[in-house]
């Protein structure tokens, strides 16, 4: 899903280098709350994990296999301001040192993979935890939504990206569907996993899933061998966890707001009568996204799980890509000049901000 | 069961302060788990004393109250004369330095050089007299030609040397290793040996590991259930077999104490 | 393993584009790759005009070709999308062997795969030219906020150590006639990414304390600082230069 270069137009490429070079900087400051001195070993171990873990294969069936996004999940352990640089951080570390996503799309690529992901998914997972009953089951459940809804979330904020500087003038609605339609498969690959390994986290040290610090129970103090309540621990406490009133109606505003969001987009997604054929290309597409990210990772010398049969033969097929790009760009070259007539800036297609 | 016997290895001359000196020391985790109940005990400058003890008997705990890592009990600690509070932190940090059990977690930087560096950086040193003193701590370690090597490419034993080495930097008053000879092969333990007894520097060595304790430590303290339970000659306290046992230590098989020549004064 | 101290990318050589700052060389292939991106997609013989150039610093880098064609693969998935274009796309539509093609999305596709490979191929002589270190010196350098260098650099410390763990949890789980074969084995898998985190996270506490032994207290230390003459300067701004003369063309012409 990293975007290359050339795919958002300059002007957009950096207004979202802007949008990104914003949200990094509000979390450096609020992860500074959070962690205070900790942050630079504690973030740079969580990013280490969070570039580990793009790695560990989950077969799907027949020979395919899924990986994690990881925004989610990084958003539900460590918090969204954390979660936020950890995945930035990945991000810049692929782009500039394994030419994975390009380097002036390095902004669309942190806005949408980075912050859209880690700021829906804690919302929504803070808002369920919230309303749900207090039971470890609730965090799991919590935390399969959440991933599920971050996932298409990006595609949509992609699609805004898009519709106002994509480089060429593919239909927006076309677009929407067949993004946020194969994000929706994805997003429930990703969920499941993120579900999982939220759940066996908190099996062995809640104390570490930071969205669900406000369930742990009171800690006690035996003091001459009767038990007293300790006094509350000095841990940072989410702001959402102050229980009142008002905060508790913004939750579920929120909360019904994505969903119904969630379920518009989806119904538009299925009713498009073209989607399916975009969807089954994309998801082709995603397939060899993913071989690409496990055969060029810089650990892929330890080969993790199920490398070996996704990388293709080397130099071979490297010069045959090679050499297809070129004569296709040739062949578009010819074909357009023959006929060049004059174009048109794309329109900017207003529709697609919902 | 607590069993004082005045130690009869002092170094020859009384400095006027010792490198170490705790008292009465007691912690409680903040989830109400107590690990110190009240520990007392001195080191001598330029003493190599071993602190002996069972899993779970407080030792790591005691560790990190060495250089004000863990604060907030009772009682007190003294580096040089220095209690170790917030007031004196930057300095009280330069004096002890700290060898953890996995050289992984101490080894942070990019490079060699950069990691020995970090310590010497952080009180402000910079130019030609941080290079010195890196190339120095290299050289005590015999690691001089891997100074531009990352870290995760250098073996275990090496990483451990690395470890001191970037301590020794600092020039610590005293140096504190924690569990030093884990998951070493016998040439790489011999080799950390030789250096350990080779440096001029005061040594408390947090093992359970009792024939290298014995090997390099004349004294040594047992450390169990939070307090210290003996403090004497190395040799003594294993060849003692009840104190053995009712602490948890035991000797590897075949191996006897008596058998074997007593460590060195430094 | 053994590739010495390098990163997967990294060649080494003693080339003068090794040799140059890094942070020149960052600042050098961010500019080129934005004036490639700001180019009409209508001026096709700059973009000939690019690869040309960066041809040239390959050739200076004692890159070889073959490597950097290899590593264009990254980019395919992303061929796949440009081939979908003209199909898709709105506008005049143009018959090619039977085929209605969209004359937008033809262009559309040629700007995609022009602009997308000679980014690649930027960001691969970059990483291909300039250790690792270096490049978080550089980051350092061009004023990146000190923080996030810092979490990248602890990323590129222990990741090999994580994946490491992560390796030994797959032996682990084999050795026990676990194989992954489906969504079932989902939740085998998620336990291994749960302690897998769990583990991270705590090397990072006991990081952090060995950190503060030795007297950190939030900021690094500068151990090593890279400058740059004014000529390296220059050197390295070759590039981005005669690229924006180029670029400069094209929209003139």
């Amino acid at each position: 899903m990293h975007v290359p270069d050339g795919f958002i137009n300059a002007p957009v490429s950096v207004a979202a280098g802007v949008v990104a070079a914003g949200a990094v900087a509000v979390s450096l400051r609020g992860a500074r709350r959070e962690l205070d001195e900790r942050i630079a070993p504690l973030a740079g171990l969580v990013a280490a994990f969070i570039f580990a873990v793009q790695m560990l294969n989950f077969p799907v069936a027949a020979g395919t296999s899924g990986h994690l996004l990881g925004g989610a999940l990084a958003a539900i352990l460590v918090g969204p301001y954390t979660g936020v640089l950890c995945v930035s951080v990945v991000l810049l570390m692929q782009g500039i040192l394994f030419a994975d996503g390009g380097l002036t799309a390095l902004g669309v690529n942190i806005t949408v993979m980075a912050v859209v992901t880690t700021v829906v998914a804690y919302a929504t997972f803070r808002g369920l935890v919230k309303v749900l009953p207090k039971k470890r089951r609730s965090v799991t459940v919590s935390a399969f939504v959440a991933a599920a809804l971050s996932v298409p979330a990006a595609a949509l904020a992609f699609t805004l990206v898009y519709s106002v500087g994509g480089t060429t003038d593919v239909p927006i609605g076309r677009v929407l569907t067949a993004m946020v339609g194969v994000h929706v498969l994805i997003g429930l690959g990703e969920a499941a996993i993120t579900a999982f390994t939220v759940g066996a986290v908190i099996a062995v040290r809640p104390d570490l899933v930071y969205g669900a610090r406000g369930l742990t129970q009171k800690l006690q103090l035996r003091v001459n061998g009767e038990l007293v309540d300790a006094t509350p621990e000095p841990q940072p406490v989410p702001p959402a966890l102050t229980p009142s009133h008002r905060t508790r109606n913004v939750w579920l505003t929120g909360l019904a707001a994505s969903l119904v969001l969630a379920g518009v987009v989806s119904f538009y997604a299925s009713a498009s009568p073209d989607g399916l054929e975009k969807v089954a290309a994309d998801k082709g597409i995603d397939a060899k996204v993913e071989e690409h990210a496990a055969a060029g990772s810089p650990l892929a010398d330890y080969s993790v799980e199920g490398i070996t049969d996704g990388r293709l033969s080397g130099g071979l097929a490297g010069v045959i890509g090679v050499g297809a790009t070129i004569v296709a760009g040739t062949g578009v070259f010819w074909t357009v000049r023959r006929r060049r007539t004059d174009e048109d800036t794309p329109a900017v297609t207003p529709r697609a901000s919902v | 069961m607590v069993l004082v016997t005045p130690s009869p290895i002092q170094p020859p001359i009384p400095s006027p302060a010792p490198s170490l000196e705790v008292s009465g020391l007691a912690y409680a985790y903040p989830d109400g788990h107590q690990a110190l109940f009240g520990v007392d005990f001195s080191v001598g400058r330029g003493e190599r004393v071993a602190l002996l003890g069972p899993n779970g008997a407080g030792k790591t705990t005691l560790v990190l109250h060495l250089n004000g890592i863990l604060t907030g009990g009772a009682g007190t600690v003294t580096v040089a004369g220095m209690p170790v509070g917030k007031r004196h932190m930057a300095e009280i940090r330069r004096k002890v330095g700290i060898v953890f059990q996995d050289p992984d977690d101490q080894l942070f930087m990019q490079t060699v050089r950069e990691d020995v560096a970090f310590g010497p950086a952080a009180a402000g040193m910079k130019g030609e007299e941080l290079e010195r003193r890196v190339r120095t701590a290299l050289g005590l370690v015999g690691m001089a030609d891997f100074a531009d090597r990352p870290p995760h490419h250098l073996s275990f034993g090496q990483r451990r040397r690395v470890a001191v080495a970037t301590v020794l930097a600092m020039e610590p008053e005293i140096l504190v290793l924690d569990e030093p000879s884990s998951n070493l092969d016998p040439a790489s333990r011999r080799e950390l040996a030789d250096i350990l007894r080779s440096l001029d520097v005061t040594v408390l060595m947090v093992t359970h590991d009792l024939p290298y304790a014995l090997e390099l430590c004349p004294r040594a303290l047992i450390l169990s259930e939070g307090v210290i339970a003996a403090d004497g000659p190395t040799n003594d306290l294993l060849g003692d077999d009840g104190l053995m046992r009712a602490h948890r230590l035991e000797l590897p098989y075949g191996f006897d104490p008596r058998s074997v020549p007593t460590a060195r004064t430094p | 393993m053994g590739a010495g101290h390098a990163h997967r990318l990294y060649r080494h050589a003693h080339s003068p584009v090794h040799a140059l700052p890094p942070h020149t060389k960052l600042a050098a292939a961010f500019t080129f790759v934005i004036v490639v991106v700001s180019t009409p997609r209508e001026a096709v013989w700059a973009f000939a005009a690019y690869a040309v150039l960066l041809a040239g610093v390959a050739r200076a880098a004692q890159v070889p070709a073959a490597f950097l064609l290899k590593r264009l693969l990254i980019e395919i998935p992303f061929v796949a999308f440009a081939v979908l274009m003209p199909f898709v796309a709105q506008g005049e539509r143009v018959e090619v062997l039977g085929m209605s093609l969209s004359v937008n999305g033809l262009w559309g596709a040629w700007n995609v795969l022009a602009k997308g490979t000679l980014g690649v191929a930027t960001s691969v002589l970059l990483a291909s030219t300039t250790e690792l270190r270096e490049l978080l010196l550089g980051l350092q350098r061009l004023k990146l906020p000190p923080l996030l260098v810092q979490i990248a650099s602890f990323m590129i410390r222990y990741g090999d150590v994580i994946a490491d763990e992560m390796r030994r949890m797959r032996i682990a789980r084999e050795s026990r006639g676990f194989e992954a074969s489906g969504v079932r084995h989902w939740g085998v898998l998620a336990k291994s990414a749960g302690a897998l985190f769990i583990r991270s996270y705590e090397r990072g506490e006991r990081v952090h304390l060995a950190m503060m032994s030795r007297g950190y207290t939030g900021s690094m230390p500068v151990i090593d600082e890279v400058t740059a003459s004014r000529a390296q300067w220059s050197y390295a701004f070759a590039l981005p230069v005669a690229a924006l003369a180029v670029c400069l063309l094209g929209w003139s012409l």
